[in-house]
């Protein structure tokens, strides 16, 4: 850590390491509900408990994009951020409207619109938390230097800001409703997300790596530019079934199955990186989260993406388990691994420590991984029985529900080991090592690689 | 894959102060990133020409009928106009590595020009359509027929767009890059159209 400002950065790693937790948390009781359906039913029903895993979800990440851009942004423009008060303003201002979002979310108060639940109160909230955290890293990228990776980071927060306007929308006509909600819901994870995810990633390996900046960004660019041409125009695949005309299961599944091809490249470029760089950082733990992030993210977003993208798959697939295991290994891998390696790589210098419980951490890693790809194994199956029994034999939705009554059960355990290695990852990452964990290069000391 | 195709030797890897090696990309005209977008789109309009020959295994009948109705002579002058728009913005090219800049615009503005007819052209054939009642939504042949001629219509607007940037700053590496889309455009028709209105 080179610049005092990056410390506000600690705030946002708190407050998104804390909703992480209880994202998980709740999780893993939504699990429970699938196998003991009465479990809370008449307390907080599913669809709220629901409410909160997902939504919890989305706010974290976005607050470790903010805190990771904090962290950043000082030493990819040399300069101080704009006003770290302002930072830790907008940090209380929007863990507060999560809280409130969340009790709200317990009394039955949203607004029943999947994923943008949030009262139009707290969406107003999201935008000025937003315009603070805009106006504060714009100024400091327009005092200082200008980097690749600071510039497509900040035009990738910049769209995800201005793609949420139209959660705001909420047309009348239900195909409308869908057609403009997927560009918040789309446009954010296949689109804008990428480009941050792929920001961030370059940042990482320009640090733990030491090969050349240059090198590195025309990796960057290579991505985001994939990314974009791919994810725009592969919005179609959410298009099928809609209401909306028929071309679009051409254009969905022609420019969709084309977006692994970013993802596929984050793979090699980590990797070249590492090979290429050769050299030896000492948080070896935010090396491995940033290798298994590009390669979860390619299977978890790439590989079960396309499984069921191509329209007469989705024809039978649509809505199955299938999609709740692509789901879940596509944010696990492409945003949440990204987060856990931002925090893991920044956090020892903002505690101003040594980098300690590297093994922990990497117990977590494994741990969570592990928990994380078997929960797809057993819901891709599921899936699969479901499918066929329910799109193909014809079976109705609760009799098929029990007879993959089985793998909900695998997935409930493998939600709680989840939540174990969660507990491992926070706890390494707040709490100070023990002497064992210690190793002699500090990472606080400014090293940067260009 | 472009990521595997970017990964330079291991001597360049071994030097300090290195470039920005683009491995295989390196050696061809125009910067790199011009060719990775090239390869991505040949590689949408592949996918959508190979849903064609998918549509035509499925359906036979269908496509046979829908074909029939499509104006192969309308598509063949357009092949014609846009083969020597290519020819012409391969000699603005060399005007440009001769360091000959008015000749070099004078050729790119003759490209852009037949750039135009191919777009007049495309016009009459879909007002033709229309009139006949024929649209987006008739049959997938159709469905298919517009989106990949849509598509490539729209890139060659973006090519005239292109293609007067190349003339207001007429480097070799700006001609080169821009000219590279443009021969894109041109082979991407030469594919189109032998599958969707020739092949029987």
């Amino acid at each position: 850590m080179t610049y005092s400002s990056q410390r506000v950065a600690l705030y946002y790693f708190g407050g998104a390491l804390v909703l992480f937790f209880v994202q998980v948390l709740v999780g893993v009781l939504a699990g429970a509900v699938y196998v003991m359906p009465n479990l809370l039913s008449e307390t907080v029903p599913f669809n709220v408990i629901r409410m909160i895993h997902t939504n919890a979800l989305i706010v974290w990440l976005l607050m470790g994009f903010m805190g990771a851009t904090y962290y950043l942004l000082p030493e990819e423009t040399e300069t101080e951020l704009h006003s770290p008060r302002l930072a830790i303003l907008q940090f209380w201002l929007f863990f507060v409207a999560a809280l409130v979002a969340v009790v709200g979310y317990l009394f039955g108060i949203h607004e029943g619109r999947e994923f943008l639940e949030q009262p139009i109160y707290i969406k107003v909230g999201i935008v000025v938390v937003s315009l603070m955290f805009l106006y504060n890293c714009t100024l400091t990228l327009l005092k200082g230097r200008k980097t690749a990776v600071a510039n497509v980071l900040m035009l990738g927060l910049w769209f995800v800001a201005i793609f949420f306007l139209f959660s705001f929308y909420n047309p009348g006509n239900l195909s409308l409703d869908k057609m403009y909600w997927w560009w918040v819901v789309h446009l954010w994870v296949e689109g804008v997300w990428e480009l941050i995810m792929a920001s961030i990633l370059a940042y990482l390996m320009i640090k733990l790596t030491g090969v050349d900046r240059e090198v590195v960004e025309k990796w960057l660019y290579v991505i985001v530019g994939l990314s974009l041409f791919t994810g725009i125009l592969g919005t179609g695949h959410h298009y099928y079934w809609i209401g909306t005309p028929g071309y679009w299961k051409w254009i969905g599944s022609v420019f969709s199955t084309m977006e692994v091809v970013p993802f596929f490249a984050m793979v090699i470029f980590t990797f070249y990186m590492v090979w290429k760089g050769g050299r030896k950082h000492p948080n070896k733990a935010a090396l491995l989260w940033s290798l298994g992030c590009a390669v979860i993210a390619f299977f978890g977003g790439g590989v079960w993406g396309f499984m069921h993208t191509l329209a007469p798959v989705n024809y039978y697939t649509h809505g199955t388990q299938v999609t709740a295991a692509h789901g879940h290994l596509a944010f696990y891998g492409a945003y949440v691994m990204l987060n856990v390696a931002m925090m893991t790589y920044a956090m020892p210098g903002l505690l101003k420590r040594e980098v300690y419980n590297q093994t922990l951490n990497m117990w977590g890693f494994w741990l969570t991984t592990g928990g994380m790809c078997f929960m797809t194994f057993t819901l891709t199956f599921a899936g699969v029985v479901q499918t066929h029994l329910q799109r193909v034999m014809g079976m109705n939705y609760m009799e098929v529900q029990d007879q993959i009554a089985l793998f909900f059960w695998y997935r409930l355990g493998s939600g709680v080991a989840v939540l174990l290695g969660v507990t491992l990852i926070i706890y390494s990452l707040a709490i100070p090592g023990r002497e064992g964990g210690r190793v002699s290069t500090p990472q606080g000391a400014p090293n940067p690689a260009e | 894959m472009t990521g595997g195709q970017a990964i330079p030797p291991i001597e360049a890897a071994a030097t300090e102060e290195e470039e920005a090696d683009w491995g295989a990309l390196s050696s061809l005209p125009g910067n790199p990133l011009m060719w990775i977008l090239i390869l991505s789109e040949l590689m949408v309009f592949g996918a959508f020409l190979l849903g064609v020959c998918g549509v035509r295994v499925m359906d036979p009948a269908l496509f046979a009928a829908s074909q029939a109705q499509l104006d192969r002579a309308h598509g063949g002058l357009n092949t014609m106009v846009l083969v020597t728009s290519g020819f012409l913005a391969a000699l603005a090219t060399r005007a440009a590595a001769e360091n000959r800049g008015p000749r070099c615009r004078l050729f790119l503005g003759l490209a852009s020009a037949l750039g135009l007819v191919f777009l007049g052209v495309k016009a009459v054939e879909y007002a033709a359509k229309a009139a006949e009642g024929i649209g987006l939504e008739t049959n997938t042949f159709f469905t298919l027929y517009y989106l990949i001629t849509g598509f490539h219509a729209l890139h060659v607007v973006l090519g005239l767009v292109i293609l007067a940037v190349c003339a207001r700053r007429s480097s070799l590496e700006t001609v080169e890059t821009g000219t590279a889309f443009w021969h894109m455009v041109d082979l991407i028709w030469v594919l189109v159209y032998p599958i969707l209105y020739l092949i029987r």
